[in-house]
Order: structure tokens, then C-alpha cells, then sequence
């Protein structure tokens, strides 16, 4: 089985189910336009390889690591879209596919330096954002100024603060793009390290509410989108 | 006259300075339960111990690097007009962040006084704090206060009138950063001497560090190789904590501020959420909290409808029955304009102004309204502005002045232009009483109801437009959410009387005045001549009575005068008499519309600049105007 095969479904399951759902068979084959047996069949294998969680009557869900490589994938889809819109000034209907096909041949070490090309985007041309790198640094200006590439990988789950469930604690780890409004949360006491909890969302991508250092504060999905925590 | 000491309250928003500044000066400062209220700074004396004391309330601060506009009139009056004592007021249930201010002033060197408030609600919350450890970690007076209730207001003058008296104040070291940080600031320190800005030399050197681009700007042009130098030494910091500096030195503020709080307070969390957590439950749900929501604003005007229609009417019956009903030039001019406009006016104040003062007191009392821009965050995106807009949009129900200054705590140029704006569009009580009053009244609350809906559309299209005009991106909402509390009966009608003071002042003789002089135009056949110069817009276009020209002119002074003259003018209180359904339809609507008064027009000036209000005046008036008379067209068809 081609690794990019492998990838695709990877994707797939991540569109549908996300981060904890299920995913049915046959949403799958339809999204991929394959026969469902030969779906179940790609199933089997990739939970062998610990990648899914798999029960014919259920359906599929990611397993921690298949949601890693999902991510990944993700990443690279949307930087490489941002790249094809903004460098390449490709029509707009052209890059989704096109960077379907790029992002399975991308090397970690391309993906960093398309990321540094593009200033750490934060949203793909279609507007869903783009999931951070796992590189071990507190922010996107520590990546931009450092000369060198040769920066540690952090093997550990970093998400975006608005993707917790309510109620959910996790410390900040890394916060992208910089001015007023970074330093604004900063003040609020939002630094490195401290821990927060997400209360509640509005609904449509509207406003969070977190708790931080014991004081409620109301945070836009814009601003809020670029805080990233790592649950503890 | 004399001042013997200045006195200024600075801290974060929402903690209780305008409170105590009430408690000490006698005076009504607005206040109530959200963050943002106090957007300039207000002054009052106090008489104390033989000393003519000035106090000054300054508006919230969360960080000397100033984020909204109002936080640079705190910080500007603060490092540069120099209080000789500056007593900084505390939130005992959220001591680490407001500490971090705390500390900022500490490093200013200014001399200072703590007010540690709520202390009561911290207590409840299970909060105590040691406050002779903490007077010693900080090395300042602090002062326990609970400002509603006005207990330790004093002391805390006690205090500063003690720190003002010690001879040289102490140079207190504030904070150490870490050695990396230190070096730095020495060694920006010594390139700093000679130039001088007003601000403390250490200070202004850290805030270089942080590159404040206020301070940047002010050293900029005369010193820029200062600017280079803090940019490299920066730099620096960056390299070494692989974080901008101003993060760096934020981070370490927190870290001593983190410190102080473990050692001065001890917390015991309670099993069993708040009675206000569990009421955010309901309030910020993603459907209940829009049902709420919903539900409380259409009540407020039933309410007001109701409640104002029945109270006019009552004074309408009370007064006809001393009607003594004399002929005659003076006695027709003193009945019919004055205590006719006398009656009018005050079944306005009582019946719709001062039942909705009280209500918006209650909302802002409750801490209801950062609810609401929550909520609103979302829908207001799609106008270009962000949820905080909504606080000073719901102001402007009130009154469109306030309302108009309150947009400061918007950040950016562009979102406090398009808030003023809308804001002025906003059915304030003059309008809501020409909407209840004439057309609730006489034509039925539905078709109120459908002038506020309509309202609210065409604020909805012109945020659309302004967004698409205005260049720039709305920033986003970062905001304070405080917790419910029970309104205070005391603060809310305080605040409703505060506000309704000046309309008993300056409104009420102005409309017995404007009514007095419309019956004797209109015995003397004057008016017709007025109205028949307006009648080509009046009549021909909009398709009122002529008499309505003059009233227009005279609603730019104040709009419920409108109401009250056009019973004047039409020379009955029985108005159905005289217009049709249709015709006070299009007269409220055109009201509601045509321009801002003469009051909102000067607040737009003071805040938008000359060129910017008359652009928002004439827009607003050739809009009435057009859709006035599509308005007439169109309603002739259904009604």
C-alpha cells in the first residue's frame, strides 16, 4: 500500500470524524470514491500499523498517533495552499488539488522552511487554520529570527487553545504572530507556561471564555486561534 | 483654591475606584459592574483633617503598555503629571494580575498607597489575604476597603496623607529581572542620561526594552541612536530567552507577582459552583443565552410602553381636569404653551426616562452587560466590529452622548468610527419616547415594535457598509468578564438620578420655552410661515401636516421635545385628531433617523474631529429624508 494512500485516509477520517469521533465506512468511500470493501480492507491495515481504532459495526476514529500524522498532513496541505496562493498567484481552483498531490512528497525539513517563507501563516486560503509545527519554540518570532533550521522537535501534543473541551485545563506552550494583541494577553497573564481552562464558546466560531490566574476573561476565535497548549 | 495634596486612583478596570472616588468627593461618577466605564478622568475635592484634598479617578489599566486609549490618559496622567500620592485599588479576588499593574507602579517610583478592595467578596469566595505580609512584601501601605459599603475610603487617606508626609520618599528597588535583564537596563540607563521626557530614568529605560511604542515615538526624533541602542539590547534578551523582550520582562513580572500570592493568600475552593457561575450557565449558553437575552430587551420595551403610555395618559386626565378653559391670547399661550408643555414633559420624564434610567442602572449594576458582548461578539463581526461595541451601543439607548464616548475602549480608529456611528443611530430615550409615545399610543405597540426591528436593520446595513469602506481589520475582543451581583439599590438610583438630573434642568424649560413660543407663533399665524418654507420636504415629499416643519428644526435641540410641541403646534393633545397612522409612522420614523441632536452632534466633534461628524449628520439626514418619504409611499399601500 502507496504511503500516500495511506495519507489521504488519514485526512479523510480527520475531515469527517476529527479529533475523537467516528467516521462511517461508507462516508469514507464516498469521499474518496473507492468500493467500501476495499475501504474496510485499508482499515484493517492501518490499524495494524496503530494508526486507527477500527470496528465494522462503529466505524473508524484516529488513534493518538494517527491523529498526529493527520495533523501533519493537514499542515503541509494548507502551507503548500498558502504557498501556491500567495507565491505562485495559482487560480484559486487549481490549489486545493495541486496541493493534494505536493504535500505527500513535502520533507519535514521543506514544511519548516515554507512555514519561515510564508511568516508562520495562520489560516489556509479557504480559511481553516493551519495546525502549528512541533518544533520546541514559544513562539513564531523565536523560529523566524533563528539563522539555523536545526531546532529540537517536540513530541508532544500541541493543539489550539479554542480545540479543548470545556471545562479542560492545559498550559501555554506557544503563541503565534506578535503585536499589540500578544502583548495585551500577555499582560492578562497569559505567559509561557501558565495554565488555563477553557469555560465556554459561543456558538459559530464565535468568542471562548477561559480562566486564567483565577480571572475570567473573554477572548475573540481570531486572537484565540493563536494561542496553542499542551493538555496537562 | 488651595490643594494641598493630589490623590489620584489608578488599577485594573471593574475593581471599585469610581466607587471609592464616590465615597470620598460626594460626587457621581458613573459606575457599574463592567469593565470599561470610566473613559476619562473625573476630579472632586475632599475636606480632610484640615487638608483641601484633590482626588482624580482614572480609568481601568491592566498594563503600563497601554493597549485602548482611555489606558493612555491613566498612564500619561500618572508618569507624567506626577500625583503626589497614587493610590492604587486592588481586587482582593483576583490579586496576581492586578498585582502586575501594582508592580509597574512600584518600578515608577511614584509614592503609593494600596487599597485592597472587595475583600468581602473575596471572603467569600474563600480568599483571605495576610495583609501585614503583603505590606511588607510590597513595602507600601495597604489599606482594607470594601468601597459600596464605604468602609476604609478614609483610612486610605489617612495613608496617603502619612505617605505624602515622609519627607523623601524611599527609593524603593521595585523589582530585580534577572541579571541578563539588569545588565541591560544599566547599561541602556546610562545612554539615557540627558535625554529627558518627563518619565523616570529607569523606567523609561525598561520601557524601551519593551519597545512601548509611545515612548519609542517620543525619543525617536530627537535621540534616534538611543532607539538603536534599546533595539539591540532587546534584541539581546530575545536571542537569550528565545521570546520577544517585552514578553520576557511581562513573564517575569507575573513570576514575582505569582510569588507574592503564595505567600500572602490562602485559598479554600468551595465543593459547589456560584450562584453567578450557575447563572452564566444559563446567560452565556449557546441558546438560552440568546433566549435570555432576547427576552430581556423585549420585555424592557413592552415594559416602558406600557408603563410610559399609561403614566401620560394619567397626566394628560389629572391636568385637563384643572383646565380652567379660558379664551384669550394670554391665557390661551400660558395654558395651552405652558402647562400643557409642563404636563407633556413630565409625563415623558417620569413615564419613559426615568423607568429606563433605572432599568439600564440595574443592567450595568448586575455586570449583564460583558454577558451580552459576548454573545454579540459573533453577529457583530459581520458589521466589522468586535463584541465589546455592544456595551457602548446598548449605552446609547440611553443617551447617544454617553454612548459616544464610551467607544474609547474600542482599540482601533477605525472600529471607534464605525461604533460612534452606529451608535448614533441607536433609539435613545427621546427617541424611544416619540416612538412609544406617538406611534405606540395612537397607532398600536406592533407598529412601534416594526420601528425598532427597522432600526435595528439598517444599523445592521450600514455597520455592512462602513466595514466594507472603512479600511483596516477589527483587532478582536480580549475582555474581563466580572461575576453577577445584585444590583445595589442605593448605586442604581443614584445613577438613574445622575443621569436624569440634566434632562430636568436643561430639557424641561427648553420645551416649555420651545412650547410657549409655538402657540404664539401659532396664534399669531407666524408658524405657517415657517412650515410653508419646509413644506416642499414636509408635505410634498414626506406627506406630513405642514406644522410638522418647525418641529423638526426645534428636534434638533432635543428630540422628545418633538412630541411635546407637535401637541403644541397641532394645538390639541389629541393627535389622532390631526394625523393619520401613516403620518406619525413616518414622523417617528424620520425622528428616529434624521440627525443627531445638538448634544450628540458636539460629543461627535469632540470625538471624531469636524469633518467626520458632518459627514455622520449629513448622511444621517438625507437618509430620513429618502427613506421618510418611501416610507409614506409604501405604507399608504397597507395600511
Amino acid at each position: 500500500m502507496p504511503k500516500e494512500h495511506i495519507e489521504e485516509y488519514l485526512e479523510a477520517i480527520y475531515d469527517i470524524a476529527g479529533r475523537e469521533g467516528t467516521a462511517k465506512t461508507t462516508e469514507i468511500a464516498e469521499r474518496l470514491k473507492n468500493a467500501p470493501a476495499s475501504v474496510t480492507e485499508v482499515f484493517q491495515r492501518m490499524k495494524q500499523n496503530g494508526l486507527v481504532r477500527y470496528e465494522s459495526h462503529k466505524g473508524v476514529s484516529l488513534t493518538a498517533k494517527g491523529y498526529k500524522a493527520a495533523i501533519k498532513m493537514k499542515r503541509k496541505h494548507r502551507l503548500l495552499e498558502v504557498f501556491l496562493d500567495k507565491m505562485l498567484h495559482l487560480p484559486s481552483d487549481k490549489i486545493h488539488d495541486q496541493a493534494c498531490k505536493m504535500e505527500h512528497t513535502l520533507t519535514d525539513e521543506t514544511e519548516t522552511a515554507l512555514c519561515k517563507t510564508l511568516r508562520g501563516p495562520n489560516h489556509c486560503p479557504h480559511g481553516s487554520p493551519i495546525p502549528p509545527c512541533n518544533l520546541e519554540v514559544k513562539n513564531c518570532q523565536e523560529c523566524l529570527s533563528e539563522e539555523s533550521l536545526k531546532l529540537e522537535k517536540r513530541d508532544k501534543d500541541v493543539i489550539s487553545i479554542t480545540s479543548l473541551k470545556h471545562g479542560e485545563k492545559a498550559k501555554i506552550v506557544f503563541v503565534r504572530g506578535g503585536g499589540g494583541a500578544m502583548q495585551r494577553l500577555c499582560d492578562l497573564g497569559l505567559t509561557h507556561g501558565t495554565v488555563v481552562s477553557l469555560l465556554r464558546e459561543a456558538p459559530l466560531n464565535g468568542p471562548i471564555e477561559i480562566c486564567v490566574r483565577g480571572c475570567k476573561l473573554v477572548i475573540g476565535r481570531g486572537i484565540a486561534e493563536k494561542i496553542f497548549v499542551q493538555k496537562t | 483654591m488651595k490643594v494641598d495634596l493630589t490623590i489620584a486612583l489608578a488599577g485594573n478596570a471593574n475593581v471599585g475606584k469610581s466607587s471609592i472616588f464616590n465615597q470620598l468627593t460626594g460626587l457621581g461618577q458613573i459606575i457599574g459592574n463592567w469593565p470599561g466605564k470610566t473613559v476619562e478622568k473625573a476630579e472632586g475635592m475632599l475636606f480632610h483633617h484640615n487638608k483641601q484634598i484633590k482626588i482624580i479617578d482614572l480609568p481601568g489599566i491592566y498594563s503600563l503598555s497601554t493597549y485602548s486609549q482611555e489606558e493612555i490618559v491613566s498612564r500619561d496622567y500618572i508618569a507624567l503629571e506626577r500625583p503626589d500620592v497614587v493610590v492604587n485599588v486592588v481586587d482582593a479576588t483576583s490579586l496576581e494580575r492586578n498585582l502586575f499593574f501594582t508592580l509597574q507602579l512600584i518600578e515608577m517610583g511614584i509614592p503609593l498607597v494600596i487599597a485592597l478592595n472587595l475583600v468581602d467578596i473575596a471572603k467569600k469566595k474563600g480568599i483571605t489575604i495576610n495583609q501585614v505580609k503583603l505590606q511588607k512584601l510590597l513595602d507600601s501601605f495597604v489599606v482594607l476597603t470594601i468601597a459600596t459599603k464605604g468602609i476604609g475610603v478614609h483610612e486610605i487617606v489617612d495613608a496617603a496623607l502619612e505617605q505624602a508626609n515622609k519627607q523623601s520618599p524611599e527609593n524603593k528597588p521595585g523589582i530585580r529581572y534577572g541579571p541578563e535583564i539588569e545588565k541591560r537596563i544599566e547599561k541602556l540607563g546610562r545612554v539615557l542620561t540627558g535625554v529627558n521626557i518627563g518619565y523616570p530614568l529607569r523606567w523609561t529605560a525598561i520601557k524601551l526594552l519593551e519597545q512601548d511604542s509611545e515612548i519609542v515615538n517620543k525619543i525617536k526624533e530627537k535621540h534616534p541612536d538611543v532607539i538603536v541602542a534599546a533595539n539591540i539590547l532587546a534584541e539581546e534578551i530575545s536571542e537569550i530567552h528565545k521570546e520577544p523582550c517585552s514578553t520576557v520582562i511581562s513573564s517575569e513580572r507575573y513570576a514575582v507577582a505569582a510569588r507574592i500570592v503564595k505567600e500572602v493568600q490562602t485559598f479554600k475552593e468551595s465543593e459547589k459552583p456560584s450562584i453567578s457561575e450557575r447563572f452564566d450557565g444559563i446567560s452565556m449558553h449557546s441558546v438560552w443565552g440568546y433566549v435570555l437575552m432576547f427576552t430581556v430587551m423585549l420585555s424592557i420595551l413592552m415594559f416602558m410602553s406600557f408603563f410610559g403610555g399609561w403614566l401620560s395618559e394619567t397626566f394628560t386626565n389629572l391636568f385637563e381636569s384643572f383646565n380652567p378653559h379660558l379664551t384669550g391670547f394670554w391665557p390661551d399661550l400660558l395654558w395651552n404653551g405652558g402647562v400643557v408643555g409642563l404636563y407633556a414633559t413630565l409625563a415623558i420624564a417620569f413615564g419613559f426616562i426615568l423607568p429606563f434610567y433605572l432599568i439600564l442602572g440595574v443592567l450595568e449594576d448586575s455586570g449583564y452587560l460583558p454577558k451580552i458582548a459576548y454573545l454579540m461578539d459573533r453577529p457583530c463581526h459581520t458589521i466589522g466590529l468586535h463584541g465589546k461595541a455592544c456595551i457602548p451601543l446598548l449605552l446609547a439607548f440611553g443617551c447617544n452622548v454617553p454612548a459616544c464616548v464610551g467607544c474609547r475602549i474600542m482599540e482601533t480608529k477605525r472600529d471607534r468610527f464605525i461604533a460612534i456611528f452606529l451608535s448614533t443611530l441607536v433609539p435613545c430615550s427621546a427617541r424611544t419616547v416619540v416612538i412609544l409615545g406617538l406611534v405606540g399610543a395612537y397607532v398600536g405597540v406592533q407598529w412601534a415594535l416594526a420601528l425598532y426591528v427597522f432600526d435595528f436593520i439598517l444599523i445592521f446595513i450600514i455597520g455592512k457598509l462602513l466595514n466594507k469602506i472603512v479600511p483596516g481589520v477589527s483587532v478582536g475582543i480580549i475582555m474581563e468578564m466580572p461575576p453577577y451581583r445584585l444590583p445595589s439599590r442605593k448605586v442604581v438610583l443614584k445613577q438613574a438620578w445622575n443621569r436624569f438630573k440634566p434632562f430636568l434642568i436643561t430639557a424641561l424649560p427648553l420645551i416649555i420655552l420651545g412650547s410657549i413660543i409655538i402657540e404664539a407663533m401659532r396664534i399669531t399665524d407666524i408658524l405657517p410661515l415657517i412650515s410653508n418654507a419646509l413644506s416642499p420636504i414636509t408635505v410634498v415629499w414626506l406627506g406630513l401636516p405642514a406644522f410638522t416643519g418647525f418641529l423638526f428644526i426645534f428636534g434638533v435641540l432635543r428630540k422628545e421635545a418633538a412630541l411635546v410641541l407637535l401637541m403644541a403646534a397641532a394645538g390639541t393633545v389629541n393627535i389622532s385628531s390631526v394625523m393619520s397612522p401613516v403620518q406619525m409612522v413616518v414622523f417617528a420614523l424620520v425622528i428616529m433617523i434624521y440627525i443627531p441632536c445638538i448634544a450628540t452632534i458636539a460629543a461627535l466633534i469632540r470625538e471624531t474631529g469636524w469633518k467626520k461628524a458632518g459627514l455622520i449628520t449629513l448622511t444621517e439626514v438625507g437618509l430620513a429624508i429618502f427613506i421618510g418619504g418611501l416610507a409614506y409611499r409604501l405604507l399608504n399601500v397597507f395600511m
